[in-house]
């Protein structure tokens, strides 16, 4: 469980993120939506400590980070898994390079069981023997695969995605969608997915946060955000035509 | 004030690259890499250019003295000297700033911009350590011997050209460079490139780690790597000179 309590940023003197506090349940994919600019990601890179709070708290299973020393930070970290939005894989290895790193620094498994483990991530993204190639020969939406292959690899605690299904067609998304969801159910993990796909919203939305300019504007899970009346929302939700009319077919019945 | 703000930030940074590596074996296999990467990459440059500069010096050297006071070995003793004390320590060094550099300060500022580093560091990674230590290690143990190289190579061109242009006899050339020989100017040769080294290869990762924004700013990072190397090898030249030949 991470819980962040009234955390704020600035960037300079713009107010990126505006007093946000959220409870992000284990065992659960919580997520953060919102439109591109809104602070999604910033939000998450405070979460992670990549930037930090001006003020607030957030708590790992009640350890507040921002305040923790390196050695301790790094603890919590090595329990991270993160899915960056360009993936942020590293360029001058394979994949199989890639996904094995966090085990070659962290753990003590020999050659055999890092492969098998490498095999078995690249699987579960639909990697299998890719192990070879560079991020260079990849496309978009296979780096992304890649790099959640890489952030699954040493069994998280805590799993951040950031858009992890844009820029993949359809199927591969949902696809994706049930992987994360499937593994936040089997190993218990605090999972915080950023995306603007309604279609993930409503799949795997179980606790949903939505920023609007930096504000936590609305919570609730997939049920409520179909019956939101909170205008902004209303109209991030129903942008696309389809999704009204989806609404509207639902509301019918 | 801003050079106190970059003095200030690359101590810090040096502080942290120097702290205690997560995992040792990790760390061997980053600097046998980069050590191809640095040197071995290096020799044909290193080899092509300290060949023609100790073959130019000679003939030039040998077109100098033309006074029947100055005995004909001198041209090998100078062509030595200028290898051993200047060329191949301090010239040498900066053609490397330049390549060197400018190849560890695109490649930390590309991994920079592309959230690399960010995801070392969420693994809780010390990512400075682990990028810039095994370079800074490997340019360290590496460049003296590119240097003896191209000391050997400048002298042996030396040689080749000399005796091709009619400059030099052999016989005088390699007593030329036997004579007068003083091994403590080696140990001032190479307390210079191991300075060098490290202060191309820390100075061109700190630009390279401290990349803000797009590709463009990549190119200028590289960019001051390189100046700010040389303008440190010059001015720690003068500094290390200062120290042993006064
Ligand atoms: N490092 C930074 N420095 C300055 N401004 C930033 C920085 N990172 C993000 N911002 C600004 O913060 C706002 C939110 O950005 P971001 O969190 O990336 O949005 P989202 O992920 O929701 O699309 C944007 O207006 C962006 O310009
Ligand atoms: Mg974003």
């Amino acid at each position: 469980m991470i819980e962040i309590k009234n955390i704020s940023k600035s960037f300079g003197d713009r107010k990126v993120i505006d007093d946000v506090s959220f409870t992000f349940e284990q065992g659960k994919t919580n997520l953060i939506i919102g439109e591109s600019g809104s602070g999604k990601t910033t939000i998450m890179k405070l979460m992670v400590g990549l930037h930090e709070i001006d003020c607030g708290e957030i708590l790992y299973d009640g350890q507040n980070f921002p305040t923790l020393g390196v050695k301790e930070k790094q603890e919590v970290r090595k329990k991270i898994g993160m899915l960056f939005q360009g993936g942020a894989l590293f360029d001058s290895q394979t994949l199989e390079e890639n996904v094995r790193f966090p085990l070659d620094m962290f753990t003590d498994m020999t050659k055999e069981e890092k492969l098998d483990r490498v095999n078995f991530c690249l699987d579960k993204v639909q990697l299998t023997n890719r192990n070879n190639l560079y991020p260079g020969e990849l496309s978009g939406g296979m780096k992304k695969r890649a790099a959640l292959a890489r952030a699954i690899a040493n069994n998280p605690q805590y799993l951040f995605c950031d858009e992890p299904n844009s820029g993949l067609d359809p199927k591969t998304s949902i696809v994706i969608d049930n992987l994360i969801q499937s593994l936040t159910k089997e190993f218990n993990i605090t999972t915080v997915v950023i995306t603007h796909d309604m279609n993930s919203v409503v799949e795997i939305g179980e606790k949903i946060l939505y920023i609007y300019k930096g504000k936590p504007w609305w919570t609730g899970n997939s049920q409520d955000i179909l019956k939101t009346t909170n205008p902004e929302l209303v109209d991030f939700v129903f942008a696309s035509g389809f999704m009204k009319e989806v609404f509207n077919a639902v509301n019918k019945k | 004030m801003k050079l106190f703000f970059h003095l200030g930030r690359y101590f810090i940074l040096i502080k942290r690259v120097f702290s205690k590596p997560e995992k040792l074996s990790v760390y061997v296999r980053q600097i046998v890499h980069e050590i191809d990467n640095i040197g071995i990459s290096s020799l044909p440059i290193i080899a092509i250019i300290s060949f023609f500069m100790g073959g130019v010096i000679t003939i030039q050297s040998a077109f100098g003295f033309t006074s029947p006071l100055v005995p004909l070995y001198a041209v090998g003793y100078t062509a030595r000297e200028s290898m051993l004390l200047e060329f191949s320590p301090t010239i040498v060094c900066l053609i490397l700033a330049g390549k060197i550099g400018s190849n560890i300060a695109s490649e930390i500022g590309s991994m920079r911009i592309t959230e690399q580093i960010d995801a070392l560091e969420i693994m809780g990674i010390n990512s400075a350590g682990y990028l810039i230590l095994p370079k800074i290690l490997a340019g360290v143990f590496i460049m003296p011997f590119l240097i003896a190289l191209s000391m050997f190579l400048g002298i042996f061109g030396g040689y080749v050209m000399g005796i091709a242009t009619g400059a030099c006899s052999s016989y005088e050339y390699i007593f030329g460079i036997q004579a007068f020989f003083e091994p403590w100017k080696l140990y001032y040769s190479f307390t210079k490139v191991i300075t060098f080294a490290f202060l191309i290869t820390s100075i061109s990762s700190y630009f390279g780690y401290y990349t803000q924004g797009g590709a463009l700013e990549v190119g200028k990072s590289s960019t001051a790597a390189v100046v700010y190397s040389s303008i440190l090898i010059l001015i720690f030249n003068f500094l290390l000179t200062q120290l042993f030949l006064t």
